[in-house]
């Protein structure tokens, strides 16, 4: 088991060194933060100070074993920009990531997962089949133009809900949440929806398929025969088979989730991560954008290597498997 | 310019407001902003959109009034004692929101931290060389040589609390290269008409209205709700279900949709910037070959096949401003000869190609970005298609400004735009010895293009210490006559901009410098 784990831990370290090296190749290319940090009234001389003082010039290797060294100790230096902490503004804008995917995820779960039972044992009806066909559009819509569409209908028209922001929030430590006032509650619902919408399209398809799999298995064959009611053996019986699979993709996809946010998050204004993400891309911020592409890929690696440790745990063979 | 039905909704939300005004006495203005201000220190990146949010905070010792004058702000009065010296009287009745009276030890703190080696706002103030606190209230300030832009500069320059800098650890700036974060970052302390309840970045600053602010008030806000909405199509639809009140920068192709709106009305006008093309001026092109831009003939064939009034009608949406010079009307050195709009002649324009020995044409560069000024992509495209109707063949290069800037910077554009403001210091000297200059010392930074014209340089230095305003703008616009004669760069439009306020705000005031100024606002 030891050896399982030092050898995840090796893999998530050289998963962590070459994201952050791919990325430090990618900034290179995305142009000269410098240029759009000082004004139109700069001199030439001011402009060629600032580029040495930033370490900009330094050969790529330099500053990229220089980014690694700080980064290792968790200091990712501080924003071109805002001047202030790339850690600590990553971490004042988790929750509010966290919390909308946490939200968009138990959306996806309540509504996808009924649906998928309803299209599976449903399967020749019209109303199962229309409803297989308008997923498509769940998958096929981009979530900036479906955000939109909810602005649309459910601020400006109807008036229900806010179009933008987080409502007010609650501070519980460092941690600020939305979810105990109204204003919060009622902002999230829009951006959740419109993020969980390609997951509740992905929920009902593999429980639809896990399901017509199920159903053709004997001992539902069995229990039919044996006149139990259909309804307990669709919900009870062969639901429950279905639900490993789709539990073990929805918590892969919560680091999809966080990463995919961004396009909801800069719809909606949300204050989260990846809106922090997108402004640092249009400045050059090259701190934050190192910052949290390595907070992401770090998201990411935790999330897989739990997964194969769980799976370790609960099935031996695994762990001889790598031999 | 107000449209017609917004000045109907105008009217109608005027009588609204006034039959509302007896029982709302807290007018609070919620500001929909096309982007979050960058921090709480002014001082701390070079942006003009932070550093004017922060001026409803901060003040410094002359201020801008409605037609963009200078007047006295902490400053009551100033003198030039030598050429190379200004003396400033301070107002004596003003206090920092905690409390602290303001005197010359603050302006002599705040301008040493503002020039300091690791200040990205250093350039704001070019000609400062030091400063003597002569007596509370007076302030001698030592420039470098006779410079005539001093006050322009000044209105840029916030004024903070010694005691509160020196208490807090915060009297030199951050230094991005040290990493260390300040306390001015997060907290702020000024002398301006709204002091700071509440920051989260991203989500919302809260301002409420200072009660104890020298100067007698020309709004009548109690308090200012300023939330970034970076999506534009967020903005609009935010501002239509009334969630905000004012948004700056409401996108053009929304401006029919928003007029129409009963509550609403629409602000517009065109912006200070100047867009204009340059040049590349090297011996050679980008791809190799002798640079044919370089004959006057061919720049002048260039100008003539560009139909701006086409541009303007369709491209613009009938909303920008075609430029014959490289300055707008109200910058001090605009000379309304100057502004002539050449109009287009494609066959004129083949005739001097052929005449220049390039009938066949040549190819090129044409460098533009996708999101710098209002509708440039396709400004370039049409640009792009009107020069090969004249026989070129410009390789239009369209990408963001972060990547576009290092090739025009670097000489890897034969044919760029460039849009100038004169921000933050409103005067033809600006573009003068930024732009038109020689590429030598500390001049011609955007002189991208690698360009020389002696007279031009001559005319620059020589006002740069002309302190007699009169002579000043007239060399000032000297240069720029040359700049057009010689087509140095070819100017196309001021780019429209326009803001949408709730219609019953009585009174708005614009400013073509796209600034959004709060203390004139009545409701």
């Amino acid at each position: 088991m030891l050896a399982f784990l030092i050898k995840r831990t090796a893999n998530a370290i050289f998963v962590m060194l070459s994201v952050s090296f791919i990325a430090f190749m990618i900034f290179r290319f995305v142009g000269d933060p410098v240029e759009l940090m000082l004004n139109e009234q700069a001199t030439q001389a001011q402009r060629d100070a600032l580029r040495a003082k930033l370490g900009l010039d330094d050969p790529f290797i330099v500053q990229f074993t220089t980014f690694v060294k700080n980064a290792a100790q968790g200091d990712f230096g501080i924003s071109f920009r805002n001047q202030q902490d790339v850690l600590a503004m990553i971490a004042e804008r988790f929750p509010a990531t966290f919390e909308l995917v946490i939200v968009a995820t138990l959306i996806s779960l309540i509504v996808g997962i009924p649906l998928g039972v309803l299209t599976a044992i449903h399967r020749q009806r019209w109303y199962a089949e229309t409803l297989q066909f308008t997923s498509i559009i769940g998958i096929s819509l981009p979530s900036f133009v479906v955000g939109i569409g909810l602005i649309l209908i459910f601020s400006v028209w109807l008036g229900w809900f806010p179009a933008f922001g987080r409502g007010e929030t609650v501070d519980l430590g460092w941690w600020s949440t939305g979810l105990l006032t109204t204003s919060g509650r009622m902002s999230i619902i829009l951006p959740a929806l419109s993020l969980s919408l390609f997951q509740i399209t992905l929920v009902m398809r593999l429980v639809r398929a896990e399901m017509l799999e199920v159903l053709r298995t004997d001992f539902i064959k069995f229990a039919r025969a044996r006149g139990i009611p259909a309804r307990a053996i669709n919900f009870r019986h062969a639901l429950r088979n279905c639900l490993m699979p789709v539990v073990t993709m929805t918590a892969m996809q919560i680091g999809g989730l966080i990463a995919f946010a961004l396009v909801t998050e800069t719809v909606f204004q949300w204050p989260g991560m990846g809106l922090l993400f997108i402004q640092a891309v249009t400045f050059v911020d090259v701190p934050i954008m190192a910052g949290y592409l390595c907070i992401v890929a770090l998201i990411f690696v935790t999330l897989n290597a739990l997964v194969d440790i769980t799976y370790a745990v609960i099935d031996p063979r695994l762990r001889g498997a790598d031999k | 310019m107000i449209s017609k039905t917004g000045l109907k909704a105008a009217l109608l939300g005027g009588m609204a407001a006034a039959t509302l005004a007896s029982t709302a006495a807290a007018e609070t203005l919620r500001w929909g902003a096309p982007r979050d201000i960058v921090s709480l220190d002014p001082y701390s990146y070079g942006d003009s959109y932070t550093i004017n949010f922060l001026n409803h905070i901060y003040e410094g010792l002359v201020r801008f009034d409605r037609d963009l004058k200078i007047k006295p702000g902490l400053a009551e009065s100033w003198e030039v004692i030598s050429p190379t010296t200004w003396r400033f009287s301070l107002r004596k009745d003003v206090t920092f929101h905690n409390g602290h009276t303001f005197t010359a030890e603050d302006v002599l703190a705040s301008l040493t931290r503002v020039s300091h080696e690791t200040s990205p706002l250093k350039g704001n103030l070019p000609a400062y060389k030091s400063a003597t606190v002569v007596d509370d209230y007076t302030i001698d300030i030592e420039l470098t040589g006779a410079y005539p832009l001093l006050l322009n500069d000044l209105t840029n320059i916030h004024i903070f609390d010694k005691d509160w800098l020196v208490d807090n650890n915060a009297e030199m700036p951050t230094d991005v290269s040290v990493g260390v974060e300040g306390y001015a970052t997060f907290n702020t302390n000024g002398t301006g008409p709204f002091v700071l309840e509440s920051r989260t970045p991203e989500a919302q600053t809260v301002l409420t209205v200072n009660e104890g602010w020298w100067d007698k008030p020309e709004h009548n806000l109690t308090r200012i709700e300023f939330q970034p909405v970076t999506s534009a199509a967020t903005r609009v639809a935010a501002l239509l279900s009334g969630e905000v009140d004012f948004v700056d920068s409401a996108p053009v192709q929304d401006l029919p949709r928003l007029a129409a709106a009963a509550n609403l009305k629409v602000l517009e006008r065109t912006d200070l910037r100047t867009v204009m093309l340059g040049f590349n001026r090297r011996d050679e092109l980008v791809a190799g070959g002798e640079n044919p831009l370089n004959d006057l003939r061919v720049r002048q064939a260039m100008q003539l096949a560009v139909d701006m009034d086409l541009i303007q009608s369709r491209v613009m949406r009938g909303k920008s401003r075609n430029a014959g010079t490289l300055v707008a009307p109200s910058i001090p050195g605009y000379s309304e000869a100057l502004d002539t709009v050449v109009s287009a002649a494609p066959e004129k324009a083949k005739a001097l190609l052929a005449e220049a020995g390039y009938e066949d044409g040549f190819e090129f560069e044409f460098v533009c970005t996708n999101e710098s000024y209002v509708n440039e992509e396709q400004f370039c495209q049409a640009i792009a298609s009107m020069w090969s109707r004249i026989g070129l063949s410009p390789r239009l290069d369209i990408g963001p400004t972060a990547k576009q800037t290092p090739k025009r910077a670097g000489g890897k554009a034969d044919v760029y735009t460039i849009g100038w403001a004169t921000l933050p210091m409103l005067d033809t000297y600006s573009i003068l010895v930024q732009m038109l200059h020689s590429k030598e010392g500390n001049s011609g930074v955007f002189n991208w293009g690698n360009w020389s014209y002696p007279e031009i340089d001559k005319l620059t230095q020589a006002a740069s210490v002309e302190l007699d305003r009169e002579k000043r703008l007239s060399m000032e616009t000297e240069a720029l006559r040359i700049a057009k004669e010689e087509i140095v760069m070819m100017p196309l439009h001021q780019q429209p901009m326009a803001w949408a306020v709730s219609a019953d705000f009585e009174d708005f005031p614009q400013f073509p410098d796209n600034k959004p100024r709060m203390w004139f606002v009545t409701r």
